[in-house]
């Protein structure tokens, strides 16, 4: 099988959904003559012509709103913010007109907005966030993030071919320093499914994007010491799998929470409250969380390393629970 | 040369304006007498501009209107009964009660309806002309902003990517003094709004919006022109709210002489000057036309007020293609686990 970056991951699934439905288009900013800022769409203005890869003028919420146009009236649009934190400038087409359509009209509005989040790269306040806080509380949005080649290759298909928004977030660390067995042709992994990326019997680890390889090395560490950690890679966000994320944490018990995000009103506090309001009476320890402080992504590395989440901070909440 | 109006159309277009108004009267006794839930939005005063406009459309085309343009809907074959049952919020609404006022339509019918933020309609009608040349298709989409409405960022980046990528888009920017209570003098250092077409490099044209043939014109052109490629319009039309943003603002800080001033520019009464001087129509039609809107607004009232309030557990459907919503149904693996609502 084809070993892919997860760059390259992404790229294929979205080239091989423009071949095959010629209602899929891409459109962002620097997405055609230049391929884009990390060159996700390089190549594909050749192949797909000017009218199916759109290079735009700097408006988020005139690409994700035009987006949201083309998709009521039968195209498949995939809209690129150039880094996910420009998002927030769409906020409020995302948030209450794609997300609400359906319900209040009974419109689908199969839209896909992708775009490199996180840290790492040393990209400060601007050029490293995670977003995903801000769209987890949107009834009518779908937001997922891989993890993996594999996984980013399905699920910008799944994606695509899904008839509500969905926001697809890609992990910019990740973009050329993982690699992976990725089938070539078809395939789909799809949205609200979480995948176990490990078993394990004593604690579960619950995250997704970066944290997934951070928590995997953690899970390597602690099973020398004899503890053996289950990774559940959520890859869904919205809406999570209660049942792979329950029946998880009902076997062993014990649950920690990793994400990239800030703390507050952060992913792990809705699946910390789901845990306890179904599965209390499984739990062998209060379920703990290890994510980023709640400050802004600063600049300098130093700052940065300080304020990502670290491998032995993992270990440290893993061993914790454990031995609870 | 310009196509000529015939007088079928004209009292087409009469019929339209009159039948808004007179529904909007009627809503005004059923918000009087507690029988609306919410606010009731009018567009006394500036029922020519929409009717005229959303007349120059034709089969295909996309409209999408704000909260004064009642009137462009009903051009598009909207009955009354669906904005008696939308103000109502009863179970036979077009919205099923999820939504109120004129937040309604569907694609089938060519109507976009609006969300409250003002200006996100214009980035997402420029999408829907965006697909109309992708598909090679010959229809163009339209949209209104009043005056406050085009301070906003939407309306920017709306406007100039429709601009850049030469879309079939026609926005009516529609002056009608106020937005709530800011005068327009508070809103832009302009006094026309179509002056603001040049600096997208796109077509401009400022009307008397209280002119129903003026503005059915001037929207034709603008029509044609996005059929020919020749991109987006900014049509200004020039009008007057004559009441409150809505019925609960008596509209204290309008100038009484402004009022005056626009009530001798009646877009109905205009109208019937015109087909009476040019020898098309007299009283009896006008009174024709008059009772037929009666008649079937009687009707159409009547089936609103004998629907029934929509079943409570809807609320929970529609958010997700997949239903009901995928939370509702994750499965437990506890018998006793927290009841979620069903």
């Amino acid at each position: 099988m084809p070993v892919l970056t997860y760059l390259e991951a992404i790229r294929q699934g979205l080239w091989e959904e423009m071949e095959r439905d010629e209602r899929v288009f891409l459109l962002g900013e620097d997405i055609g003559v230049y391929g884009g800022a990390f060159k996700v769409t390089e190549g594909f203005l050749e192949r797909f012509g000017e009218e199916r890869v759109i290079d735009t003028p700097i408006s988020e919420a005139a690409i994700v709103g035009a987006a949201i146009g083309a998709a009521l009236v039968g195209l498949r649009p995939v809209a690129e913010m150039q880094f996910i934190d420009f998002i927030s400038i769409a906020f409020d087409q995302l948030t209450n007109f794609a997300a609400k359509c359906r319900y209040r009209w009974g419109a689908g509005v199969p839209i896909v907005v992708r775009g490199p989040c996180g840290g790492g790269v040393h990209g400060g306040p601007f050029h490293s966030q995670n977003v995903e806080a801000y769209f987890f509380h949107t009834p009518g949005l779908k937001i997922v993030e891989p993890a993996t080649p594999y996984d980013a290759k399905g699920l910008i298909k799944a994606a695509i071919r899904d008839e509500d928004p969905v926001l697809y977030f890609e992990h910019k660390y990740l973009y050329r320093r993982i690699r992976g067995e990725v089938p070539e042709g078809d395939y789909i992994v799809p949205i609200g499914k979480a995948d176990i990326k490990r078993l394990g019997r004593d604690v579960t680890i619950l995250t997704y994007g970066w944290m997934l390889h951070k928590s995997l090395e953690a899970a390597e560490i602690v099973a020398q010491e004899g503890i053996e950690v289950e990774v559940v890679d959520l890859r869904t966000l919205l809406p999570l799998d209660d049942e792979t994320i329950l029946s998880s944490v009902a076997k062993t018990g014990r649950a920690v929470i990793v994400h990239e995000d800030t703390r507050t009103g952060g992913i792990a506090g809705e699946i910390a409250m789901r845990i306890n309001e179904r599965i209390f009476e499984y739990l062998e320890a209060p379920v703990v969380r290890v994510t980023a402080p709640d400050t802004p992504i600063p600049f300098s590395p130093p700052l940065e390393e300080f304020f990502l989440p670290q491998v032995e901070e993992i270990v440290q909440a893993v061993r914790w629970v454990a031995n609870y | 040369m310009e196509e000529t109006l015939t007088r079928e159309q004209l009292l087409d277009m009469y019929y339209y304006m009159k039948l808004t108004r007179m529904v909007e009267e009627r809503l005004q006794r059923l918000y009087r007498q507690g029988k609306i839930v919410g606010g009731l939005y009018r567009s006394l005063g500036q029922e020519g501009e929409s009717v005229a406009s959303a007349y120059a459309l034709e089969e295909g085309d996309f409209l999408a209107v704000m909260i004064r343009n009642l009137g462009a809907l009903f051009v598009r074959g909207v009955r009354p009964w669906e904005v008696f049952t939308q103000y109502m919020g009863k179970g036979t609404s077009p919205t099923r009660g999820k939504d109120n006022i004129v937040h309604f339509g569907s694609v089938e019918r060519g109507i976009i309806p609006p969300i409250s933020h003002l200006g996100d309609l214009i980035p997402v009608m420029a999408g829907i002309a965006l697909a109309s040349k992708m598909q090679r298709k010959r229809s163009v989409a339209l949209t209104y902003i009043g005056d406050g409405g085009t301070s906003t960022g939407a309306f920017h980046e709306g406007l100039n990517f429709a601009a850049v990528l030469k879309l079939p888009l026609i926005v009516i920017a529609e002056d009608n003094g106020y937005a709530y209570s800011t005068p327009k003098h508070k809103q832009m250092a302009i006094e026309n709004i179509a002056d603001r077409a040049i600096g997208y490099g796109i077509f401009g044209e400022t009307v008397d919006g209280n002119d129903v043939i003026a503005v059915y014109h001037a929207t034709r052109r603008a029509v044609e022109r996005a059929r020919e490629g020749l991109g987006p319009t900014l049509l200004e039309v020039k009008t007057f709210r004559m009441r409150g943003h809505a019925e609960h603002d008596d509209a204290w800080y309008v100038p009484r002489e402004l009022l005056e001033y626009w009530q001798k520019r009646d877009p109905i009464l205009r109208l019937e000057t015109y087909l009476k001087e040019h020898g098309m129509a007299d009283e009896t039609d006008f009174e024709a036309i008059t009772h037929r809107i009666e008649q079937e607004i009687e009707a159409d009232l009547q089936y609103a007020e004998q629907s029934p309030m929509p079943d409570p557990r809807i609320a929970l459907e529609g958010v997700y293609a997949e239903t009901p919503s995928v939370s509702e149904v994750a499965p437990l693996p506890r018998e006793h686990a927290v009841r979620t609502r069903s």
